[in-house]
């Protein structure tokens, strides 16, 4: 790896991930929707087409059930097919190629096929997308066996997440929230451009960081809320309250022991979570703890998360139903307090 | 040619056929073995739903006798001819049917859910969604321009879905080297075709997606024969997908413990039995006599007992090993 570094948005972090992997090896090919001339419509294959032509950077009919079921036979004969649903919101058409087939042939088969590619898809609201457009649904995917699920919060770990995931031998769920990846035409935390090295790195699948260390209290979150999270936890400083934020970064495998290693050292534990509230990852992030050893919690848990209500479309409405800054902050002064 | 169809062929589209229906028939037999007393699904050393091919096998026979172990094989929830005629290892077939640990998926995966690398066969419990798969394993060989193909297997039932749809689409768009084959067994479950189907054929559907479409009647296995030639001879040529329908029959129940009382056909399915037909015409022919039939059924009963044997010689699963192969790397993360 060169010591040289740009600073890059987090869509042009993951193509250049997706491009480092099709230099080196012929097997990785990009198909789905608007994935070729259009460059992705939140960019996730910008400039691809271009440097590896159409034969690798393929445009596919409205068709998600043919096109991600092709990549799923693609991979079994040993090619590395990288297939975009373009919203996770359109798994509904599409869903048993990817929970039936491509989650389960490894197991199915007692390991002895191997399913090696990535799905790539847009995830999260914060644009009045209306209730069919702006769902995060990262905790479906991860409630079903088989399938890794990565969700990349900025520019360096898209490109690592990336590498790694078009090398594991296994199906990965890629899930790139819009409000992440430094668009020109949606609002962007400052956090949505970064430094990223240049050629290939990786960041190891499962593995969570710890975006800012504290000691008063830990909130553990992904994607667009580690955004809101770091914002809030750099404004409570000014208060004496000392967060800690956990970017899990992946939901599967979810990594339990840094959750417990910081609820040991906070004593308290906030999760932020884009998705719906029940039966999902913030309820899981909880059971990671009090399954280990509930006596670490010195006060009740917060869950900041989409309350069970479909994204509504008018902005103050959809605003009060996301994770925003100001949930986000009177959950942590609230746990802090208690 | 591949309108004609020397001795040889014709024989072993007999063995084949003999094979598989002899498979069909100990399964039937150790299926329902020990599921007694009366009928319980989840009991006996076969567990579990059980679909029976009796009576399609010249749809297999017929279309795999085109194929090396080089091309793609998906099939639907009823396999075993498939797989049987594809050459899928017997023996590790057998034994992921009974669930031992030296099955094909090592007991993961069961009847409806058998993959063999080897041979490039898989199958899928879920209707119609074998077919996008196979699409896959089509454009990695039409890359590899060595003329591989892949069959994609479904019922006449599954033609209603939109994976059907959406890959005959495709396929036809990408000229990927697939043959689709629907097996017409008349009944969806229980439900007849008449009462699921706007069309008498879906050769008809496979002209709205701009490919050749045949339909076979009366379950003739040397006109499937023919057929499977001509679209797998197209697709080796880079030539695109082909659409084959077989009206077959489906001799037994949609699986073992149906009662097929819904069934107004029943009585004359002994009689639409295809491989008493298709001896008598190799016999009619002088290709085949008494001790050439009789040779023929030993020998496959002698394969088939002998996978039924080393199927219940060998272990189960260790109930420790329940979540391994769930990731590639066998673990369970």
């Amino acid at each position: 790896m060169t010591a040289t570094a740009e600073r890059l948005t987090t869509s042009r972090a993951m193509v250049d991930g997706i491009a480092a992997e099709m230099a080196r090896d012929e097997s990785v090919i990009y198909l789905g929707e608007d994935v070729g001339a259009y460059g992705g419509i939140f960019g996730s294959s910008t400039g691809l087409l271009d440097r590896f032509g159409a034969t690798r950077v393929i445009d596919t009919p409205i068709s998600e059930t043919a096109f991600i079921g092709l990549a799923i036979g693609a991979a079994v004969e040993g090619m590395r097919p990288i297939v975009e649903l373009m919203f996770v919101d359109f798994f509904g058409v599409c869903m048993d190629q990817i929970y039936n087939h491509m989650a389960k042939i490894s197991y199915e088969s007692g390991g002895h096929v191997k399913v090696p590619m990535v799905l790539t898809t847009a995830v999260g609201g914060g644009y009045s997308d209306g209730a069919q457009h702006s769902q995060c649904l990262w905790g479906t995917f991860a409630h079903l066996p088989g399938m890794k699920v990565v969700v990349p919060s900025n520019p360096y770990d898209a490109k690592g997440l990336m590498i790694s995931a078009i090398r594991d031998d296994g199906p990965v769920v890629y899930m790139f929230h819009k409000g992440v990846m430094g668009l020109a035409w949606m609002v962007k935390n400052r956090r949505a451009i970064g430094e990223v090295p240049d050629g290939e790195y990786t960041v190891p699948i499962g593995s969570a960081r710890v975006a800012r260390e504290g000691t008063s209290v830990t909130v553990a979150t992904v994607s667009l809320s580690v955004h809101h999270a770091l914002d809030v936890a750099e404004k409570l400083a000014e208060d004496g309250i000392d967060v800690e934020v956990l970017d899990l970064r992946s939901l599967v495998p979810l990594d339990r022991e840094a959750i417990v290693a910081s609820v040991r050292k906070t004593g308290r534990l906030v999760v932020v979570d884009e998705d719906y509230l029940s039966y999902g990852l913030s309820g899981e992030v909880v059971a990671s703890v009090t399954d280990v050893d509930p006596g670490l919690l010195r006060a009740p848990v917060a869950r900041v998360a989409v309350p069970d209500v479909p994204i509504p479309y008018a902005h103050s409405l959809e605003y009060a139903v996301l994770p925003r800054p100001d949930r986000i902050e009177a959950a942590i002064r609230a746990v802090a307090a208690a | 040619m591949t309108d004609t169809i020397d001795a040889e062929a014709r024989l072993d589209l007999y063995r084949t056929m003999v094979l598989v229906r002899l498979f069909e028939e100990a399964m039937l037999r150790e299926y329902h073995a020990d599921k007694g007393p009366g009928f319980d699904i989840g009991k006996g050393l076969v567990p579990g739903e059980m679909h029976l091919a009796a009576g399609q096998e010249p749809v297999a026979a017929g279309v795999c006798a085109h194929l090396t172990t080089d091309d793609a094989v998906t099939a639907t929830h009823r396999p075993h001819h498939f797989a049987i005629a594809h050459g899928v290892d017997l023996r590790r077939m057998t034994a992921e049917i009974f669930g031992r640990e030296t099955g094909l998926g090592r007991g993961r995966g069961g009847h409806m859910h058998l993959f063999d690398p080897d041979t490039h066969f898989s199958c899928s419990g879920i209707i119609a969604e074998g077919y996008p798969p196979a699409l896959g394993q089509a454009f990695a060989f039409q890359r590899q321009g060595a003329g591989r193909v892949a069959v994609a297997v479904t019922g006449e039932g599954a033609a209603n879905q939109g994976a059907f749809h959406e890959s005959l689409n495709l396929a036809a768009l990408w000229k990927l080297p697939v043959v689709f084959v629907v097996e017409d067994n008349d009944w969806g479950i229980s439900v007849p075709r008449a009462a699921s189907t706007s069309v008498p054929s879906n050769a008809a559907r496979a002209a709205a997606y701009d490919m050749p479409g045949e339909r076979i009647e009366d379950n003739a296995v040397e006109a499937v024969h023919a057929a499977a030639g001509r679209a797998v001879a197209r697709a080796r040529a880079g030539d695109g997908p082909s659409l084959i329908e077989v009206h077959t029959l489906r001799l037994w129940g949609h699986f073992e413990g149906d009662a097929q009382a819904y069934r107004k056909d029943i009585e004359d399915v002994p009689g639409r039995d295809p491989i008493p037909t298709y001896e008598k015409s190799l016999r009619d022919a002088g290709l085949l006599d008494d001790a050439a039939a009789a040779a023929i059924r030993e020998s496959a009963t002698e394969r088939v007992e002998d996978a039924v044997t080393f199927a219940k010689e060998s272990p189960v699963p260790d109930p420790a090993g329940a979540l391994r192969y769930v990731f590639a790397s066998g673990g369970v993360s």
